[in-house]
């Protein structure tokens, strides 16, 4: 134990951005890796077929995700913000991929593309201000005008909407998780930025699986056959169950939380993590597709991996910033 | 030399990381030439994009038939489009007078017989994304002219969104290049031609990717 502690306080000492439980919880998350491909490998070996190969492409793709999220978090928060930044931008380019647009709005896309800068840079200088303001109002204000100007009226609604409402999601929502990164040992003592950016996506993610694996094995209530057929009533309430009681444990190490506002916030996570998965799922159901992309072998696209991200972020963000709880 | 740096440090990083191209189809690439590869044209990106679907190893051997009076005109295009790119310079008319079709393809002809992979529009210019023109006479004329050259079939998609004719900026957007079976001229000039654009048609269908614009 003591060789840990002593491993754990040598990387502090040279990262000094991260605190002791920062580190343990991500090499927690690369010993909790190695198991699952342990088992996954010796599973294949037993059972070789179809199914196996499925979770350990998954698996795969799960090292290279929480490398590149370990990574850049241990290389410092500017590292991080530049990867949340490619990440807004492959989830915008996802969803405008997606949606249909018109030839006319060629120049606007472009100058959407442009907000991914400026709302990036505004953050890595804690400009709050701009970063509250530039993409839901600004933008709002000058992506249409853009679009006037060029005196294409057909179609006008729904392209304003399109281009608009993905630059929200992919870009604006986003982005608070890279916010959080810049937030120091004042806010929270325990983990800082990177703590609080390695526990709301390891609340997230984890709400997801659990959320999947009571839906699967106990659920039968569809919750919403329309969109998303695989969602059940036990599913969502399972899920936020494991999301409250993990909040609830993980908290004081890694937040600014104690155990029952932990708890609460975890509580909270569990349903905004369905809320954004389900508002993806009907965008895939209007578009008539399955996964966003294939960009992510086994996961699909980046939009159907950050889908509940999008709504957690900004959730618990808020609490953090303002100090609701 | 300027040329192999301009495609791995310039073209490749923008087709493959910024707009993110997905081919499928790597295993019907030929490892050397000749090939005549024929694609749909949207697009002043679909010759790089195609280039760069084979290795930087093929670059020395990797040309694109390119209309003489818009690429071989002015100064820095043209030096470009011959030093850079590789461009065969097919001239479709000569003091105003219109040539036989074998006449203008006579540079890509030597250049098939040379042993180069040459990358061919037979839509002979860019339209409107995801809507395939009639192919004209010219693929069959050098097919036949060839007949042991393969003739790769490809689809691409989405570049014509990325960047249509008469934008000059590229936009960020999902592009796939579909590599297809490499067939060799059988028959007539007529039906080959059909055949290879029936081709070219069921990949964008097989794609299920169509309907870019609104």
């Amino acid at each position: 134990m003591s060789a840990l502690t002593l491993w754990v306080d040598r990387v502090v000492l040279f990262r000094p951005h991260l605190t002791h439980n920062v580190v343990i919880a991500m090499a927690g998350v690369v010993a909790f890796l190695i198991v699952a491909t342990l088992i996954g490998q010796g599973l294949a070996l037993v059972k070789p077929g179809k199914f196996m190969d499925t979770v350990n492409t998954r698996i795969n793709a799960w090292w290279v995700m929480a490398g590149l999220l370990i990574g850049t978090l241990v290389l410092g928060r500017r590292a991080f913000i530049i990867f949340m930044g490619l990440v807004s931008f492959l989830a915008l380019k996802e969803f405008l991929s997606l949606v249909p647009t018109r030839r006319s709005d060629h120049r606007a896309l472009f100058w959407t593309y442009g907000a991914i800068p400026v709302q990036y840079v505004a953050l890595s200088q804690g400009w709050f201000g701009l970063f509250i303001v530039y993409i839901p109002l600004y933008h709002l204000l000058v992506g249409p005008l853009r679009l006037a100007l060029r005196q294409e009226t057909k179609g006008f609604v729904s392209s304003t909407t399109n281009t608009h409402w993905g630059m929200m999601l992919t870009v604006f929502c986003l982005s608070h998780l890279a916010y959080m990164v810049t937030l120091g040992e004042d806010v929270n003592p325990a983990g800082g930025g990177p703590g609080l950016v390695l526990w709301l996506l390891l609340l997230t993610q984890l709400n997801d699986v659990s959320q999947f694996l009571w839906g699967s094995t106990l659920g039968k209530r569809k919750i919403l056959p329309q969109v998303s057929p695989n969602k059940t009533v036990v599913g969502l309430l399972g899920g936020v169950l494991n999301t409250t009681i993990l909040g609830a444990l993980t908290a004081p190490y890694l937040s600014p939380f104690d155990t029952f506002k932990g708890a609460l916030v975890g509580f909270f996570i569990g349903f905004a993590g369905f809320a954004g998965d389900i508002v993806m799922s009907s965008v895939k159901r209007d578009m008539g597709v399955k996964d966003t992309s294939d960009l992510i072998p086994g996961h699909g696209g980046i939009l159907d991996r950050v889908d509940s991200l999008t709504y957690t972020a900004p959730v618990v963000f808020y609490i953090i910033y303002f100090g609701w709880l | 030399m300027l040329r192999w740096l301009f495609f791995a440090a310039f073209v490749r990083p923008l087709v493959f990381l910024f707009l993110g191209l997905k081919v499928r189809g790597y295993e019907h690439l030929p490892s050397r030439g000749p090939a005549l590869v024929v694609a749909n044209h949207n697009s002043h990106l679909d010759t790089v994009v195609l280039m760069s679907i084979f290795p930087l190893s093929s670059l020395p051997d990797l040309r694109a038939a390119a209309a003489a009076d818009y690429w071989a005109s002015g100064g820095f295009k043209a030096w470009l489009a011959r030093e850079i790119i590789g461009i065969v310079p097919v001239v479709r008319k000569h003091q105003g007078a219109r040539r036989s079709a074998q006449e203008v393809l006579e540079p890509v002809d030597s250049a098939l017989k040379a042993g180069r992979i040459v990358i061919f529009f037979p839509e002979g210019t860019r339209g409107e994304p995801e809507r395939l023109q009639d192919f004209k006479v010219g693929l069959g004329i050098l097919a036949k002219e060839n007949p042991l050259v393969p003739v790769l079939p490809v689809y691409l998609y989405g570049l014509g969104k990325a960047l249509p004719r008469g934008e000059a900026m590229l936009v960020p957007q999902f592009v796939d290049a579909f590599v297809g079976e490499p067939v060799h001229f059988e028959g007539e000039v007529g039906p080959f031609v059909r055949e290879v654009q029936t081709t070219i048609e069921e990949m964008r269908e097989g794609a299920g990717r169509e309907e870019v614009w609104q």
